[in-house]
């Protein structure tokens, strides 16, 4: 039996587990109280084990095991969801999904998950930290109230305390935060320990010394501590160490301990009760500013988010390369088709002419489910932005909505594998630059939690990708200071610019890397980078900016890749396409225009001299040589800024043609990008203007 | 002992070769051949196979023998090899014989003018027929062509 057909369908699958695991925690987050959406991700975490321990993945198998046991106290009301379980989650989803990327990159699907693992089996015994920095600011406020502790005890560790007391033993609870600008705080908590070490003994620490290593903590840590010393002297220590906040060091006797110890026991025990840490959860929880909402204003694309089985799907998979033979068979028909109107033109059968007129309709209505299979909602892109946006937000202390409208318009599969990046570049601008801090947006006058819209419609031939945020917007005014000090332009001609041609400069190069820019608007972090990735699929960027009001990046796409429109030219007896996108302009020139320049053939045109290459030479096409002709027909092409003129014999008009490959054979042959076949079967070379243009 | 192969025979001029059967795709009558400039000369160009764009390759030229007029006879044998598609030139292609692999002995050092290493063996069929099995992974070899060409330059 062939394992790798189960492949691709358990990677297929379980990529689609992820994304509807990451929607409902999504939704879950946004409506903790709707137990129907734990039903739907506790299914699909079920369906994902049982699909991994089929295919032999064990790592994956116990992670989302691990998960369903929390899910489960969950759905039966034994545990109420939170801040801390949220992230969890979160994490545990993003270990999966990073697990199945290596599968999908045929690894074994192994992954270090312990941590994440330990996390969730806390959360089950209900070990639950109130919210990290939070919660270690609350204990250091109170100091001495030790009932509010988290750190359990088990019986073990506890009787070892008692122990060490009895023994004349000091036995500290300590708490310790690390000032939250410190770099390497893991290295700071270490400093700690090895101090205290030298000291006296660390019988528990929350987090766990694992965690705490791998910097899987926030900006402090409480441990028990056995010592000779005072605790006074311990603080003292302590505080000494650079780069720590605050200590708190209680001396516990024989009653508090054993208080403590009941708690610890007691909460082991009854797992899911409530322990006073998870009361004050919420409260952190309402405090973090972050609170993104996801919604989706397309009602054909919403999800059925609350409760419920999912629709069952109406769709099946199909191997891109079956399409592609499909378009290949499909061409060939296309071919016969010409080629049977002609006969029939020549027959004059009235019979004859009208089956094949009909079979031309049909043909035509075939071609364009043909090239609709190909096409894939931008859904499949969008899916994963909400999560994105929402860890964004919380790491930068921002609220931010993101609206996303059209998630059912289609793009060829090719753009859409290509138009992720870009995206994902734009939203992360909107959202760590566009939209201010909540403070800021407050004193503007706004409301607090910021909106981005991600629109996506069909015009024309074309598909657009908008991304409108109502942040700080863009001055131009300030663009162009910035881009005269860098000395990207002259002052004249920044103060001939337009606002428009001012928020171009944003997609040059240069401004790229300069921290003058982050500092007027935060704009111009990589977007060259965007910018060239959209050029090369034949689109482009654009940018409108409100100062004050907000930004709105709009992309343009076509909406396929593999057919553009091309100005098929004759050079003897070989036809060639030069695709339309870069070609500026044609025109006939005489002889006597064309001047030699250090012994190179030069052309004036509009104004200036561009070089004038022959085809015919560089391709020694056999049967055409422009020079023994009087008159010559010349397409101008663009690469940049920088122009060319082609010499070619005719012209023969404007086609719509679909892109094919020369094979793997000749990967690459100098000054042609393709191949595409002509109405006639014959196969005509697409001319790669880029090659001419050094 | 050995299992039996299944071999395609083709003809460049005198001389009778074999490709596997299952590297073969299709064989086909000569047809309109797209010039590629700026390739090797033996590179004839592309062609359309229902709907894929192939390169061609003429064998003559790619072996060094003298390259000859297209004939009825010519064929165009479409090889499928490590992922790639190229159609042969060749002078005939009208056979399918059956091979024990036994009888395939390790190639001479030279053979009717063409480098050993394109060569996977010679097999002698009935009393007087060499059957000469081409290794289709040399023949399509590019790396060695540039050192060649380098050489000749």
């Amino acid at each position: 039996m062939d394992m790798n057909q189960y492949l691709s369908m358990f990677i297929d699958e379980s990529n689609d587990h992820l994304q509807s695991l990451n929607e409902s925690m999504m939704g879950l987050e946004a409506n903790p109280e709707d137990l129907s959406i734990v039903q739907v991700i506790f299914r699909s975490a079920h369906t994902l084990k049982g699909m991994a321990a089929t295919m032999g993945f064990e790592d994956l198998a116990s992670l989302t095991h691990q998960m369903e046991n929390v899910l489960d106290l969950v759905r039966n009301n034994k545990l109420r969801m939170q801040d801390f379980i949220f992230d969890t989650l979160f994490k545990s989803l993003d270990a999966l999904e990073s697990m199945v990327e290596n599968i999908t990159g045929g690894g074994d699907g192994k992954a270090d998950v312990f941590a994440i693992v330990a996390a969730l089996q806390a959360i089950v015994r209900g070990e639950i930290p109130a919210a990290g920095g939070a919660a270690a600011e609350v204990t250091a406020a109170k100091p001495g109230n030790t009932t509010d502790a988290q750190v359990y005890l088990d019986e073990f560790q506890y009787s070892v305390l008692e122990q060490s007391l009895q023994e004349g033993h000091q036995v500290l609870y300590v708490d310790v935060a690390i000032r939250k600008d410190c770099q390497l705080k893991a290295v700071r908590a270490y400093m700690v320990f090895d101090l205290l070490e030298r000291s006296g003994e660390v019988v528990k620490s929350f987090p766990s010394v694992q965690d705490i290593e791998q910097e899987k903590f926030d900006y402090g840590f409480s441990l028990y501590y056995i010592t000779q010393k005072d605790a006074s002297e311990i603080q003292k220590m302590i505080l000494n160490l650079s780069e720590i906040d605050q200590v708190t060091a209680v001396a516990l006797d024989q009653e508090s301990l054993r208080q403590m110890g009941q708690e610890s026991i007691a909460a082991t025990a009854e797992a899911p009760a409530p322990a006073p840490a998870q009361e004050a959860a919420p409260q952190a929880s309402n405090a973090s500013p972050a609170a993104p909402v996801q919604k989706e204003e397309n009602g054909k694309a919403a999800p059925a988010r609350t409760g419920g089985a999912p629709t069952p799907s109406r769709t099946i998979r199909v191997d891109i390369e079956r399409l592609d033979v499909l378009m290949n068979l499909f061409s060939e028909l296309l071919i016969d088709r010409v080629r049977l109107e002609q006969l029939a033109s020549e027959v004059q059968n009235g019979d004859l002419t009208e089956t094949v007129e009909h079979m031309g309709r049909v043909s035509g209505d075939l071609q364009n489910i043909v090239m609709k299979l190909r096409m894939v909602p931008v859904d499949t892109v969008f899916n994963r932005f909400p999560r994105m946006i929402r860890d964004l937000a919380k790491s930068l202390d921002k609220k931010v909505d993101l609206i996303i409208t059209g998630a059912d318009t289609e793009l060829d599969r090719t753009v859409i594998d290509e138009i992720g990046d870009p995206l994902v570049h734009l939203l992360r601008n909107a959202v760590d630059h566009g939209i201010e801090s909540i403070a800021d947006r407050v004193a503007a006058g706004k409301p607090e939690t910021g909106t981005v819209h991600l629109r996506a419609f069909h015009s024309g031939n074309h598909v657009f990708i908008e991304i409108e945020e109502d942040g700080v917007g863009i001055y131009p005014k300030k663009v162009l200071k910035s881009a005269v000090k860098k000395g990207a332009i002259t002052q004249e001609q920044a103060n001939s610019m337009s606002d428009d041609e001012a928020y171009q400069l944003l997609f040059a190069p240069g401004f790229s890397t300069a921290e003058v820019i982050s500092d007027v608007s935060g704009r111009g972090v990589g977007l060259d980078v965007v910018k060239a990735k959209i050029s090369s699929l034949g689109g482009n960027v654009t940018i409108y900016s409100t100062p004050g009001k907000g930004t709105n990046f709009s992309v343009q796409l076509p909406l396929t890749l593999s057919i553009i429109a091309a100005m098929l030219v004759r050079l003897g007896s070989e036809k060639y396409a030069i695709p339309l996108s870069s070609i500026v302009e044609t025109g006939i020139v005489k002889q006597s225009q064309i001047r030699t320049i250090h012994g190179n053939k030069m052309l004036e045109f509009r104004g200036s001299h561009i070089p004038l290459v022959s085809l015919s030479k560089i391709f020694s096409i056999p049967d055409y040589d422009e020079s023994t002709e009087e008159e010559t027909e010349i397409v101008v092409v663009r690469k940049g800024e920088r122009l060319v003129a082609l010499a070619v014999q005719d012209f023969i008009g404007q086609n719509e043609i679909v892109i094919k490959n020369l094979g793997k054979y000749l990967p690459e042959v100098q000054g042609i990008s393709g191949a595409t076949i002509l109405g006639d079967g014959q196969v005509a070379l697409i001319i790669d203007p880029n090659a001419f243009i050094k | 002992m050995a299992e039996d192969i299944k071999v395609i025979v083709f003809k460049l001029g005198t001389e009778e070769y074999g490709i596997e059967v299952e590297k073969v795709q299709t064989i086909e009558r000569m047809m309109p051949i797209t010039r590629v400039p700026k390739t090797y000369s033996f590179i004839k160009g592309v062609i359309n196979l229902r709907g894929v764009v192939i390169p061609v390759i003429d064998l003559r030229g790619r072996f060094g023998i003298e390259e000859a007029e297209h004939t009825d006879q010519t064929r165009v044998i479409i090889v499928n090899v490590n992922a790639m598609e190229v159609g042969f030139i060749v002078d005939s292609a009208n056979d399918v014989i059956d091979l024990n692999r036994d009888i395939i002995d390790t190639p001479p050092d030279v053979v009717g003018g063409i480098k050993a290493k394109y060569l996977d063996g010679v097999a002698k069929i009935g009393d007087d027929r060499l059957l000469i099995m081409l290794n289709l992974a040399e023949v399509l070899n590019k790396g060695e062509i540039v050192q060649l060409e380098g050489l000749e330059g």
